[in-house]
Formats: structure tokens, C-alpha cells, sequence
């Protein structure tokens, strides 16, 4: 929604205020924006999306959807070479994506400041994993921040470009869901105007050939024992001393959870998590009775105090599963018991492919065929889910493709003919074609099923180098996805439309009986972008055969003796007139 | 003046306009110079999955999760929804319900049944339970997708806020186009006085 559609705060008579309600994503872009970013570029990502999202509507950065997150740590780090401030974003996953050009950034160092927010997901609302980004940081000598609310997100996003430029390295902001999806109130302030600094050709520090990385590995060495020392006196490390029986060292989500859990204990909260400030921790220690660690995932700090011979516990009370709580502390610190959630026995509420979504017909088809699934990341995961249950394997972004090239390996060319490699429009041009290119070369036989929605959809309808549009809507060069794959050397390439069954149907027989790689390229609009107004569809003279059940249709629903269509969920995109035997199901009158 | 302090949790189905309503109260909080966290979950649960939003509001507000037994306000845009989150409620939390039910994938394939009388369930006793077809009165007010707001107008007559201020958080949260629409419906909820154990029929 457009701010300038709202009405103004002028209007209702009040004062347009300096503190906001802001989502810890929000506050990160007011951050960077304060702190004169120049250039962000950054690929969607739950739960990071909304960062780069904000930052569009800043006029005063230049800002773009990427291809992959590797390619926007590229662009970010191109602009910071050449002396403006620069910003990338993404999900803990995307930085294993990412982490070929992080790790030499720390080598290089930069010119204009170069921050790299990654939001890792503990609980895995909206992941593959768990994975924790912490262990980056320590990987690549990189230093990072944590912020604990949006507040924070605005604030230590600013000191960390101005970090990044002081130490002459890229900085690690870390999020969590729970700050990057949590609106706290933040006071804003004005842009810094920063001059952009001149282009320097230098490369002694840019070009990293053996000769020159040793050298410029010394100085990451140098540059990390002088920030493992100055960290100790940062004032974002604060120690707040209250009961000495309990102290707690923690960061993040963790430590607004500790303060209500545990309100007497004293703390050390962590505004900077790689490197730890040992000394601090150690004098900390020496005044507190039980020493305990609340971190999230991985027991990443825990081991660092450990290592310097200071006594704590940590993951022996939390464990390094899900999110922590108020509950799980007090349970994991107190002993007191976790309260019971109940729940188990009511019919569970998973997400589902939406009324009218183009990829149901895709995977009805699959199943009619028997076909074995080797998926990918997106919306159509969901197909994974019964009654679907149309999904063999999910890995990665754009694993589909050489996970079904490697089947076939293992199993033999017969295998491909009853199998499809499916991902979206985005996820391909993320990190699918590369292994096309090398499913042609290897001479495999895969079918690799591309459902082109026009959008990427999973996180909520960002544009992609194939939706003709740029982060702001504007026109942009529309990659065409048929003319990529035949250039990638695929010699069958056919489009259908996923509302068509029959069609459908016949290029998934026709294709993955071929015995080298075919594409099928499923195109139409995302159903939460397609305004065309249909009615409703009607079911008159059911005969309870249960053929559209298997479609997994939100809005067809079982009843006693008959199945009827939900007028308020159909979107009239009739695929299950398609498929009902009996032409028991018509398209509702117009309104 | 003693602060007012309130946990909120709200659940319902992905794509109800749950966020919009916590962002509303979030608001609200703020023009009263309250502390507030709101926490949301985007992404794969907004697939018509369940979803959740807690809203906490007090003088400081540390931990962005409201917790299990720690809610006054119990909203609910879906009737089996205000079931799951039972547990959430203070033993005298109020729950302010749609009584619409949207069919969950288990119940549609037949491998599950609906609740009868999901608001008579074990988990809600003991607690007061104000519901409303949410639904029907949004669409009288021109939209159904206002639900959000009727919810909202039924929640303010529980909380200790002037209606000008509600009105103010909800300006500056929806388009202006469809401002009538939804102070049509939060006045709808709020004029609302119907409770399924409040004996007001």
C-alpha cells in the first residue's frame, strides 16, 4: 500500500511524529537510508524481504532485485568498491549462496561502507533449515551485529556502515524472525548526505591472486585482533548488574525473552556477536555465581567462553532447536514446567496451493502420470502436502534440476521418463539454468517443468529478470524463458497453459519420454494477481465419485453424500469442470 | 496514571487481514505513548495456513511473544482458530470471535471433522466469548474484507481508548479509498453487543 494513499497526519490535525512503528526490516532500511546507502541490491527471502521492499521508496537509493543473493553481494560490493555505500539483504540460506564473494570481501576489504544483512529463521517459519548465520561471521573474519528490536535495527545498521569503512571490511547485521518481523517503536532521523568517495584503481587490495590475498589476508588477521580488543569498550555490549546468583550472556530475541523470564538476573547483551568481547565476559563472570548462556540455534557463544576457560552453561539447559521463549527459559533456567499449548487433537490448518492457483493442474497431471517429483523452492512446495502429495525431494534453490540429473546417473535413463524436475520462473533464473547448461552437456534425458507465474510468489509478489518489471514497477528487458533454454541447448522446449489439463498432460507424456533434456514451460499469472473476475463455479447432480477431490482445491469441499464448491473461495478457474467425469460442474452464472 | 498494559494475540487464516488489525493496534498504542511490539509471521503460513500476530502493549515492552496463559484478548478471525489458540488466554482472557468457519485441508478431504460447537470446546471454558458474524456484518458495511475492522470495533469497547484515537490509528493504516468502508465496520463491531456466553442475545 502507498503511504500517499493514506491519509496524512496534516489532514487528521496532528504532527507528522519522528517515532514510528516499524518492523525490524523496516528500521534496517531507515538505518541504511540515514546512513547515506547509495546502492542496495538484494534477492526475496523470508524473512528478509521486506528490507529491500522499504528501501525502494527511498528515492534517494539505487535499488534492485538480483538474480540470486550472489549476484546481489557482487552488485553491493561493485558499488562499495567504487566508493558508495552498499547494502545487500537476504535469508540465512541465501548467504550459502553468497558466501563465494563474501568470504574474498573480507579479504579486499571496501571503499564506500558494505553492510550484509542476513535474517535467519530458528523455527524455520518459512526455511529449509536452521542453519545459523553466526557461523559466517566467524568463517570469514567478518565482523557482526545483533540487534534486539527496531530500534536497534535502525541504530546498529548505522554504525555498521560506519564500521565497515573504519575496519575496511564488510559488516554482518544478523536478524532473527522474531526482529526482522517485529514492529517496535523507533525514533527516525535525517540522511546523511555521504560524499561518494573517488574510484581508485588498486590492486594490491582489489585483485585477489595468490601474491596479493596472502598479504591482504595479514591485514584481516590484524584488522581482527584490533576489533577483538576495541569490542570490549563498545558501548553497544551492555552489562546491566542486578542478582549476581544468575548471569546470563545473550543477544538478539534471546535477550527480550530473558529480561521478562528472568528479571532479577543480571546480563551481558551482546550488540556484537562476532567477535565476542571476551575480556568484558570474563570480568562479567568473576561477578556473577551461575553463568549461562541464552543464545538461539547453535551454541556458538557458549563455545567461545568455554574455549577461554571461563565455566557456563548454555545448550545443556535450551538445547539448539527452535525458538526460544519466555517459557522455554524459564523452564530451561527455573525448572519451571512448560505450559501445555493444546491443540493436538483439532484438525491441523496447513497452508495450500490458493483457489485458482496455476500449479494445482500442473501436479493433478503429475499424479495422473505416476511421475516422480524432484522439486524446488517456491509456492509449489506446497504440492509436497497430501492429498497432493506430489513431491519427492526439496533441497535448495534450483536443486531440482541436478537432483534429477543425478538420479538418473545413479538409476539409469529410464528413471528420467517418469520423472520432472519442477521449479518456478524465479527460482530457475536464481540458479536453475546453470544446471540446465550441464544437464545438456552431460547429455542427461531430465524433463524439467519450469510453472512460470509471472511473479515471485512464496514471498509475496516480488518482480523477477521475467516479469518485464524492476523493483518499482517500471518497464524492464523481459528475459524470455523459451529463447534461454534453447540457447542453453535444449532442443525440445514447449509452453502450455497449467489452466488447459488435457494440454498439460500430454507435453508431460510427450516430453519425458524423450531421451535427452526437454522443457516444459507452464505459464500464468499467480491467482492472487489475476483480477479478471470469474464467477463461481456450481456443482449440480454430484455423483460423489470424488474425482475433483484430487485436484486439492481449497474451495471443494466434501460434504455427506455429495461435494459442493465454496462461492466465496472459487475463483472460477474451472479445472475442476476439467476433470469431473460425470459434467457435474459448470461455471456459475454472472452476476 | 497507571499505564494501561494488554497482550493480544490474534489468530486467524493466511490472507484474513490479520496484519492489518495488529497494525492498527500498534498504532492505537503509540498515539497514547504506550510501548508496543507487534509480531508477525509473513510468508509460507500466509498460504491459507493458520497464522498468528501477538501484540503486546505496556509502559516497556521487552519480549516480542506474548506467552502461553498470558493473554487478555484472545481475537479470533476464524472460528476453529480461537480453538488452537485457547491456550494463549489468562484464565480470565476474553476471546472476541468471528463465528465464520473455514474448512482447514484435513476437514475438505474428509479426513478430519469440523468441531460441531467449536466455541463450546473444553479449551475456551471458563472464558468470556464474545462472537459475531464478522463476515456478514463487513460485507453490510461494503466489504468483506473488513472483517478486521468489525473484530476491531468490538475489541474497543474492551479497552480503555477514545473512539477519536481508534479512528485516527485506522486513518493512518488503510487507503484512503476504502476509509469509509472500514469505519463502517469498526462501528459495526463496536455498536456489536451480541456474546455467545454473556447471555445478551
Amino acid at each position: 500500500m502507498e503511504e500517499s494513499k493514506r491519509i496524512t497526519a496534516e489532514e487528521m490535525g496532528v504532527k507528522e511524529s519522528n517515532v514510528q512503528l516499524m518492523l525490524g526490516n523496516e528500521a534496517v532500511a531507515q538505518g541504511a537510508w540515514e546512513a547515506g546507502v547509495k546502492v542496495v541490491s538484494s534477492y526475496p527471502g523470508t524473512p528478509s524481504t521486506e528490507i529491500t521492499e522499504a528501501i525502494a521508496k527511498y528515492p534517494e537509493i539505487n535499488v534492485q532485485w538480483a538474480t540470486n543473493e550472489k549476484v546481489a553481494t557482487e552488485v553491493a560490493f561493485g558499488a562499495a568498491m567504487a566508493g558508495g555505500r552498499a547494502m545487500t539483504c537476504m535469508k540465512h540460506v541465501g548467504v550459502n549462496v553468497a558466501a563465494d564473494p563474501i568470504f574474498t570481501a573480507a579479504y579486499t576489504g571496501i571503499n564506500g561502507g558494505l553492510v550484509i544483512c542476513c535474517a535467519d529463521d530458528p523455527a524455520m517459519h518459512s526455511s529449509q533449515n536452521e542453519q545459523d548465520s553466526r557461523y559466517y561471521a566467524r568463517a570469514a573474519h567478518i565482523p557482526m551485529l545483533e540487534p534486539a528490536d527496531s530500534q536497534e535495527c535502525l541504530d546498529f545498521t548505522k554504525l555498521a556502515f560506519q564500521m565497515s569503512e573504519e575496519l575496511d571490511t564488510p559488516i554482518f547485521v544478523r536478524l532473527t524472525t522474531r526482529i526482522a518481523h517485529a514492529r517496535s517503536v523507533v525514533e527516525v532521523g535525517e540522511r546523511d548526505e555521504i560524499t561518494l568517495k573517488p574510484y581508485q584503481k588498486d590492486p594490491m587490495k582489489y585483485v585477489m591472486m595468490p601474491g596479493m590475498a596472502r598479504k591482504r589476508h595479514l591485514k584481516v588477521e590484524k584488522r581482527e585482533e584490533f576489533l577483538a580488543e576495541a569490542v570490549n569498550s563498545m558501548p553497544i555490549n551492555v552489562v546491566k548488574m542486578r542478582d549476581t546468583a544468575i548471569g546470563i550472556v545473550t543477544s538478539g530475541a534471546s535477550y527480550q525473552y530473558v529480561c521478562d523470564a528472568l528479571p532479577n538476573a543480571s546480563t551481558l547483551k551482546l550488540g556484537m556477536v562476532y567477535p565476542l568481547p571476551m575480556k568484558l565476559i570474563a570480568s562479567f563472570a568473576t561477578k556473577v555465581q551461575r553463568l549461562i548462556v541464552i543464545e538461539e540455534l547453535e551454541g556458538l557463544i557458549e563455545k567461545d567462553i568455554k574455549a577461554a576457560g571461563i565455566p557456563c552453561e548454555g545448550k545443556n539447559l535450551t538445547g539448539i532447536q527452535g525458538e526460544l521463549s519466555v517459557e522455554r527459559i524459564k523452564s530451561a533456567v527455573l525448572g519451571v514446567p512448560m505450559p501445555d499449548a493444546g491443540a493436538e487433537d483439532l484438525p491441523a490448518r496447513p497452508p495450500v496451493l490458493c483457489p485458482g492457483c496455476p500449479h494445482r493442474g500442473v501436479f493433478y497431471d503429475i499424479n495422473r502420470l505416476g511421475l516422480r517429483v524432484m522439486g524446488d523452492i517456491g509456492c509449489y512446495t506446497l504440492a509436497a502436502l497430501p492429498p497432493l502429495s506430489a513431491m519427492d525431494a526439496c533441497l535448495c534453490m534450483g536443486a531440482s534440476i541436478g537432483m534429477a540429473g543425478g538420479a538418473e546417473r545413479a538409476q539409469g535413463r529410464e528413471f528420467s521418463k517418469k520423472t520432472v524436475a519442477v521449479l518456478g520462473d524465479s527460482t530457475f533464473l536464481h540458479s536453475g539454468i546453470t544446471s540446465l547448461v550441464d544437464a545438456v552437456y552431460n547429455q542427461e534425458a531430465i524433463t524439467v517443468l519450469i510453472l512460470d507465474n509471472r511473479i515471485t510468489g512464496m514471498t509475496g509478489h516480488q518482480q523477477n529478470p521475467a516479469t518485464g518489471l524492476d523493483i518499482h514497477n517500471q518497464p524492464a528487458p523481459a528475459v524470455n524463458l523459451e529463447k534461454l533454454c534453447e540457447a542453453c541447448g535444449v532442443k525440445h522446449v514447449v509452453v502450455v497453459d497449467p489452466f488447459d489439463l488435457k494440454a498439460t498432460e500430454k507435453a508431460l507424456r510427450e516430453e519425458t519420454a524423450r531421451d535427452e533434456v526437454s522443457v516444459i514451460i507452464a505459464r500464468r499469472a499467480c491467482a492472487l494477481l489475476d483480477k479478471t473476475v470469474t464467477p463461481p463455479y456450481v456443482i449440480e447432480g454430484c455423483k460423489n465419485c470424488g474425482a475433483c477431490m484430487k485436484l486439492s482445491c481449497p474451495a471443494i469441499e466434501r460434504r455427506e453424500n455429495e461435494v459442493v464448491i465454496n462461492p466465496s473461495l472459487c475463483i472460477g478457474c474451472g479445472m475442476c469442470a476439467q476433470v469431473c467425469p460425470f459434467k457435474a460442474i459448470r461455471e456459475g452464472a454472472r452476476a | 496514571m497507571n499505564k494501561p498494559i494488554f497482550d493480544l494475540v490474534i489468530v486467524g487464516v493466511g490472507g484474513q487481514g490479520t496484519l492489518l488489525a495488529s497494525k492498527i493496534l500498534g498504532k492505537l498504542a503509540m498515539s497514547q505513548g504506550l510501548g508496543v511490539k507487534v509480531s508477525e509471521v509473513h510468508g509460507m503460513s500466509q498460504r491459507g495456513g493458520s497464522v498468528i500476530t501477538h501484540v503486546r502493549i505496556g509502559e516497556s515492552v521487552n519480549a516480542p511473544l506474548v506467552t502461553l496463559g498470558g493473554a487478555d484478548y484472545l481475537i479470533s478471525f476464524e472460528a476453529l482458530e480461537a480453538v488452537r489458540a485457547a491456550a494463549y488466554l489468562k484464565p480470565e482472557g476474553v476471546v472476541i470471535t468471528n463465528s465464520q468457519r473455514i474448512l482447514p485441508m484435513p476437514v475438505i478431504t474428509g479426513a478430519m471433522q469440523y468441531p460441531a460447537e467449536p466455541l463450546n470446546d473444553a479449551a475456551l471454558v471458563g472464558h468470556t466469548i464474545e462472537a459475531a458474524n464478522a463476515l456478514a456484518l463487513a460485507v453490510e458495511a461494503g466489504s468483506q474484507k473488513a472483517v478486521n475492522l468489525v473484530l476491531l470495533g468490538i475489541l474497543s469497547n474492551h479497552l480503555p481508548f477514545a473512539d477519536e484515537d481508534w479512528k485516527h490509528a485506522i486513518a493512518s493504516s488503510v487507503p484512503r479509498s476504502t476509509m469509509a468502508v472500514n469505519i463502517k465496520a469498526f462501528e459495526a463491531g463496536r455498536a456489536c453487543v451480541s456474546t455467545v456466553n454473556g447471555q445478551q442475545a
